[in-house]
């Protein structure tokens, strides 16, 4: 920074501009040191970080390449992945020179992002290698296998056009559109109803290409099914693993079309990214076909070696040799999956993983044991909640409360508005995070889960054990309430209704209340919620709790056994339902996706307080978090002014290479919590950690748009003060009316 | 549990009209050093039920000798606010119950917090 300085000093007068340039840069350099370990240099150098111009922002090497061309002669241009900054090594110090004046504080711009660059001199870049990952065995990567008029020959015979479904099984799913011929690829139950061929066949334009599998001795045997799907860009798969059970060893994928990346995950948490280019075929035979996962993760950008990238994929399929890597747009990508059916049960060499061998096949995501289906009276509900709403928290208690740090802003202006003096109850407070927020008022917290409440004890909060319905609380005694939370454990509208009554019961006249609870719009005003949004940074795998925070409504229990209403036996939904799954159970959410129901069940991902030594990764504990937390806000800072939100669908902003997808491997690998601001380190370590995990489902009834509203308003004595949408979760200031 | 949780703390049995306040049966009670502000003392005192208080800390052998009456002016009394600070935050009863006046029901105190969960019949 002093060379800022320096060079500064030759500007007599600094314009307002140039000081905040200055500004940043600062900031920018003070982040770098503190969270990356790399520190700026006072003197010019060769070299120069280029804070906000890297990967994780959204900037292709391209783009920032052109850029820097302009101002000298580069050496070397280093873009470590998903990082947010990049180095530059010029050929001469002038040339650095001229960069650092040029383009300190310069917008560039990079598809739909522009950033703004702040330029240091460093004294040399540390560029760690990795070394390079070998591909899973048993897994092959032949490129150009058919030619590109095969290809739209291919292409041209599946007719997604048809309606008539029963030939070819056609579906289309949430995250891609599917076809199968020969048999159906069924996602209920992972596996074929081997006795019900379908009628169409496999494409005949498909037979030369499968002849040339045989006769190039990648297969033995012609396969008799075949899966086409097709991804837009954005789309995916989730990481599983082929059925044992469904079909033979050697499984066949062609890639037409756009390329992509194929993140494959061995159990013990290595992950080998490997990028498929359009016209390849891929043989997964052995190891890679059995027990390593396979998923796509689906975002918009893929990671992928730069400059010519089909030459060095090709002597580098796996993306392990991060030196130069860029970003390249995804398109449509059509995949051809040929199969063999199995007639005997799997006698593979890894039962883990073996359905055959009672391994569950991979669902996903992972189901309870047997969904419950929504209550229909009062003792149904007050069962489902026991079961799925007190007894996991009592269970995730810990590591859930090692999510729930950061208290979110709105409420804490809420909290910050009442005056001193005022009594505060925190109705399904769980770990008390709210309770201290503004020292000024009196402020008792309860909730359903005694450890919860534990973990308030120990902070020193005045908190007991209570349920939302019931509150042990002297009526009109609080100035303010807050259910944060909370409601939308609730499983009938009656106890939800309850549960508003009870807290407008505490508040004294004029006392108000806010309450949150989950949106099912999870993209409003055409801002996608962070729950949403980390799923496209890194996507549904990560399993890092850490900022559960901002993906979940920091969920709480607090709940009980009761509603003093009348018994009702209809679930009830004045609203619209979404729709509601038909045979009445419940459906399982997959984790940072939009909700396509009200009612569900959200999995989990339970990783035990384990004492492996590395308290600040992974699992981890409030250390790590509060760390990752800083980092983010402090890389925000550094990026802030220039991270526009757009850069939001953004490539890798997460972390590292695209391999953060855990997801739902066997029915419990840690998946869905993902969280977007880990360090690489500390998520590789994370996933080395994650030995199979236990997964609880805590039910929800997400609220639809103005229904919030709607049931306050059945509460007498009481008005909306106002309302609104917060990250995906619904909210209402109440008032009680005055005396 | 600290008196000012119990203060605030009322039976909530079905039926019962008369839950407050909850007697206290203690079995274990300790004193933890909290830091004293006269300020916070002062103005939670008009939320309190002072009688409550009083036949709180009576109860545990803590009343020192504070008024059964809520003297006025206190904010200047500095040894007054103390002594309200000391039953308020820093007494806590950490085993025993509280009962419910009325209905006899006990709700236990375990590791200083008290469980006021109720049986589905109670509600």
């Amino acid at each position: 920074m002093d060379s800022s300085m320096e060079n500064n000093v030759k500007t007599v007068r600094r314009s307002k501009e140039e000081k905040k340039v200055l500004r940043k840069q600062l900031k920018a350099s003070h982040t770098l040191l503190k969270h990356e370990g790399i520190s700026t240099a006072a003197q010019p150098t060769k070299s120069l970080v280029v804070a906000n111009g890297g990967l994780g922002n959204g900037v292709s090497r391209e783009g920032l390449s052109a850029a820097l061309k302009e101002m000298g002669e580069v050496e070397g241009l280093v873009m470590p992945p998903h990082k947010p900054y990049a180095f530059v090594t010029y050929r001469s110090e002038e040339s650095a020179r001229n960069a650092h004046v040029h383009l300190n504080g310069q917008m560039i711009q990079c598809g739909d992002n522009s950033v703004t660059l702040y330029l240091s001199y460093v004294e040399s870049v540390t560029h760690e290698e990795q070394t390079s990952v070998l591909l899973p065995e048993g897994l092959v990567l032949v490129e150009d296998f058919v030619s590109p008029e095969e290809e739209a020959v291919l292409l041209s015979a599946i007719d997604w056009s048809s309606t008539n479904d029963d030939i070819t099984a056609q579906k289309a799913l949430k995250h891609r559109r599917v076809k199968h011929y020969g048999f159906e690829f069924r996602y209920d139950n992972n596996n074929v109803d081997k006795d019900k061929p379908l009628p169409a066949g496999l494409p005949e334009e498909c037979l030369p290409v499968l002849e040339r599998c045989v006769s190039s001795e990648h297969i033995s045997m012609m396969p008799d099914q075949l899966t086409v799907n097709q991804y837009e860009s954005g789309q995916g798969i989730p990481p599983h693993v082929d059925t044992h059970s469904a079909f033979e060893d050697t499984i066949l994928s062609l890639s037409l079309g756009a390329k992509t990346v194929m993140d494959f995950r061995h159990p013990d948490g290595r992950v080998v990214a490997v990028v498929l280019p359009g016209r390849s075929l891929l043989v997964m035979k052995g190891e890679s076909r059995y027990l390593w996962t396979h998923g796509i993760t689906p975002r918009k950008f893929d990671m992928v070696p730069a400059c010519d990238p089909q030459s060095s994929a090709r002597s580098r399929p796996d993306l392990g040799t991060q030196s130069s890597l860029t970003l390249s747009r995804r398109g449509t990508r059509t995949s051809f999956t040929f199969r063999k059916i199995r007639h005997e049960p799997c006698r593979c060499a890894f039962p883990s993983a073996c359905d055959s061998r009672g391994a569950p096949s991979t669902p996903s995501p992972a189901l309870p044991p047997s969904p419950p289906t929504l209550p229909c009276c009062r003792a149904d509900a007050a069962r489902l909640e026991e079961e799925y709403v007190h007894r996991v928290y009592d269970a995730i208690a810990s590591h859930f409360s090692s999510t729930r740090h950061s208290p979110w802003p709105r409420v804490c202006h809420f909290l910050a508005s009442l005056p001193p003096g005022s009594v505060l109850a925190d109705v399904g407070c769980g770990n008390g995070k709210y309770l201290g927020v503004n020292p000024d008022v009196i402020a008792v917290g309860c909730d359903r889960s005694g450890a919860l409440i534990q973990i308030c004890a120990e902070r020193g909060f005045h908190a007991f054990v209570s349920d939302a319905l019931s509150v042990p609380l002297r009526t009109a005694s609080c100035d303010a309430c807050i259910s944060i939370a909370v409601i939308h454990h609730f499983s009938t509208q009656e106890r939800r209704l309850a549960a508003v009554r009870e807290l407008v019961r505490l508040l004294k006249p004029g006392g108000r209340a806010l309450i949150y609870v989950w949106a099912f719009e999870q993209e409003y005003n055409k801002q996608k919620s962070k729950y949403l949004k980390e799923s496209n940074k890194e996507h549904q795998g990560n399993h890092s709790p850490t900022s559960e925070d901002s993906q979940e409504p920091h969920g709480k229990s607090s709940i009980h056994i009761s509603s003093h209403l009348e018994d009702s036996c209809r679930p009830d939904d004045s609203m619209t339902d979404v729709s509601r799954v038909t045979d009445g159970k419940l459906s399982v959410h997959t984790n940072r996706t939009a909700f396509n129901t009200q009612d569900l069940l959200v999995p989990w991902h339970l990783k035990e307080g384990k004492k492996r030594d590395d308290e600040e990764s992974g699992d981890s504990s409030k250390k790590g978090k509060s760390k990752e937390k800083n980092k983010k806000t402090s890389h925000n800072s550094c990026s802030a002014s220039s991270l526009n939100p757009k850069t939001d669908p953004s490539p890798g902003s997460g972390s590292r290479l695209d391999t953060s997808d855990a997801a739902h491997i066997p029915d419990c690998k840690p998946s869905p919590s993902g969280n977007t601001t880990q360090t690489s380190s500390s998520t590789v370590k994370s996933e080395l950690e994650s030995s199979p995990a236990p997964v609880f489902h805590r039910y929800y009834h997400v609220f639809q748009q103005g229904e919030l509203e709607q049931l306050c308003a059945q509460v007498n004595g009481v008005k909306v003060q106002s309302s609104y949408h917060d990250q995906g979760n619904w909210c209402v200031i109440l008032q009680k009316d005055g005396l | 549990m600290k008196l000012l949780t119990h203060n605030m703390l009322t039976s909530h049995v079905k039926g019962v009209s008369k839950g407050y306040p909850l007697l206290i049966k203690a079995t274990q009670v300790k004193v933890n050093e909290v830091d004293f502000n006269p300020k916070f003392v002062s103005r939670m005192i008009p939320k309190l039920e002072w009688g409550a208080l009083v036949q709180a800390a009576e109860g545990l052998g803590h009343r020192q000798d504070l008024p059964g009456e809520l003297v006025s002016d206190y904010e200047q009394n500095e040894d007054f606010l103390k002594k309200v600070h000391r039953i308020l935050l820093e007494v806590e009863v950490m085993e025993g119950c509280l009962q419910c006046p009325e209905s006899g029901r006990e709700f236990p105190i375990s590791k200083g917090i008290p469980n006021m969960l109720l049986n589905e019949d109670e509600v």
